[in-house]
């Protein structure tokens, strides 16, 4: 990884508090938040599910339609037939009153991280792919041998890391929010292409949860991969702003 | 903290005693477009209030999507019908509800009550549309009856009413209330039909209510009382309908 294309500055010979903050003060806030609200909507959105656990595709779906899938749990109403003998008490008042407070949060939240985003050429600068395919290539051979990310460009986001956040900020949140309007019969009502476009209500309700479901890998995979580089670092990073030098990297300026 | 001067202490007062002005100002402005939902001071509050306001200020008329007779579902599904109905039920279904009425009263200059064969001598209005539950399943239907808003005509609803009640032969455990415009929208209907045949125990007979821009559970069945009114807090715990009690939002167009 000699090769430090568009590597804004090479920190390994800076001390700590020279290095440009990492991460923006509106990134960082933007990022909580985001985090709050997605655990707020995965708890409550999983309760919902409960209720009825089954999946179908275009526009209905019943306790008499054929699903397309069930997923193996129990429900939280009597008439679903789960092959449980138990119901699960009924959670969905609450659940659906946190979703929705929580969705919003995250609309506002998000709407402020694209503007700013465009706005300050954050996207531009830090997401974009910025890498030729041999460093593609590279990347990808370090990320499947399970090797450390390149300690040299603490400041820059490998192009795998820059692949997977362009898709959770640009295909999977907005498909979450538009898949979640579209189950909303007075949106449908408003602006009926919402639903039409994702093939009906049930498909809706069937891609809301797939997409729910990749966003938590994302969550999984991104939580990983920070244990790895330094998890209470990187986590800190994203608190204060700035990215401490790596203890190994200290030791090396130490000898000269 | 050598920043924190006293000319930006002062500004931070402003900017927070503007903002505290600014979120009572709202408040006021919303409540007097109807804008706040009767439940909003429960813990349902922010969330289902935007989600109101929007809808309302967007899409106050928008229409319901109705579907072609082909994506009808069959066969058709019927819910549960909840509690254990009164005897006085049975005892009317047995005669073909002969004895149901409908009555409909509070700010109306003729309080009236209407029979069955009333209700059918009506202008009746057919329609195809969803009705999805807000555990996730859905089915479609035709539904007939007669448009909510030509009883409020036939009963002389007054001009300053600002929500419709209704309830259920149960009446303590199920009644609701629809703001003026969705009682007065074109597609909410007291049904007494669905796919060509009357209204039976588990969709509701003889009377149902449809709000097709609204979840199932504003669709109360078993219809027998409709009051109109100006001020929703005097009914029930005064959250405009028996759903918070069970956890449930009161507006349902989410």
């Amino acid at each position: 990884m000699a090769d430090s294309v568009n590597i804004p500055r090479s920190s390994a010979a800076e001390k700590t508090t020279d290095i440009p903050a990492r991460h923006s003060l509106l990134v960082r806030i933007t990022h909580w938040i985001t985090a709050l609200s997605f655990f707020a909507l995965l708890l409550s959105g999983g309760e919902i599910v409960l209720s009825h656990p089954r999946f179908y595709w275009g526009e209905i779906g019943d306790d008499l339609t054929r699903p397309l899938f069930q997923l193996p749990v129990p429900a939280s109403r009597d008439l679903v037939p789960t092959g449980y003998h138990f119901v699960l008490p009924d959670q969905n008042g609450w659940s659906r009153a946190l979703h929705f407070q929580a969705a919003w949060l995250l609309v506002f939240t998000g709407v402020l991280y694209l503007i700013w985003g465009l706005v300050s050429g954050h996207f531009r600068r830090s997401l974009f792919p910025n890498a030729s395919p041999a460093r593609w290539r590279a990347a990808l051979v370090e990320h499947l041998r399970f090797r450390r990310p390149d300690p040299s460009q603490p400041q820059s986001y490998n192009p795998l890391q820059r692949l997977a956040y362009l898709i959770v900020i640009f295909i999977l949140f907005p498909l979450a929010v538009w898949s979640g309007l579209a189950l909303s019969q007075t949106f449908d009502a408003i602006c009926p292409f919402a639903v039409q476009s994702l093939g009906g209500f049930q498909s809706a309700r069937t891609i809301h949860f797939f997409d729910a479901i990749a966003l938590t890998v994302f969550l999984v995979v991104h939580v990983v991969m920070i244990a790895r580089a330094g998890f209470l670092r990187l986590t800190r990073a994203m608190i204060t702003g700035h990215l401490d030098a790596e203890p190994d990297n200290l030791t090396q300026q130490d000898q000269p | 903290m050598k920043n924190l001067s006293r000319r930006r202490f002062l500004t931070a007062g402003i900017v927070t005693a503007a903002g505290a002005a600014g979120l009572y100002g709202a408040e006021r402005i919303a409540n007097h477009y109807g804008l706040i939902p009767p439940d909003a001071a429960t813990w349902y509050g922010p969330g289902e209030t935007l989600d109101y306001d929007v809808q309302r200020i967007f899409g106050r008329h928008a229409l319901a999507r109705e579907f072609s007779p082909s994506q009808i579902t069959h066969p058709p599904f019927r819910n549960e019908i909840g509690p254990k109905l009164p005897a006085t039920y049975y005892q009317m279904e047995q005669n073909g509800f002969r004895d149901w009425q409908l009555k409909i009263d509070g700010l109306v200059s003729n309080p009236a009550s209407f029979s069955l064969s009333d209700i059918h001598s009506f202008p009746a209005r057919s329609q195809i549309t969803m009705l999805s539950c807000e555990e996730g399943w859905s089915y479609i239907g035709e539904w007939t009856g007669v448009p909510l808003s030509h009883l409020l005509d036939l009963a002389g609803a007054k001009p300053n009413a600002t929500y419709v009640v209704y309830r259920s032969i149960q009446p303590d455990y199920w009644w609701d209330s629809l703001d003026i415009f969705e009682a007065r929208h074109p597609q909410t209907l007291i049904a007494y039909a669905v796919n060509g045949s009357d209204l039976t125990l588990r969709t509701g007979a003889p009377l149902r209510m449809r709000v097709p821009r609204q979840l199932g559970y504003k669709s109360v069945k078993f219809i027998n009382h409709i009051t109109v009114t100006d001020d929703i807090k005097r009914f029930g715990d005064g959250l405009g309908s028996s759903d918070p009690t069970y956890g449930y939002a009161w507006f349902a167009g989410e």
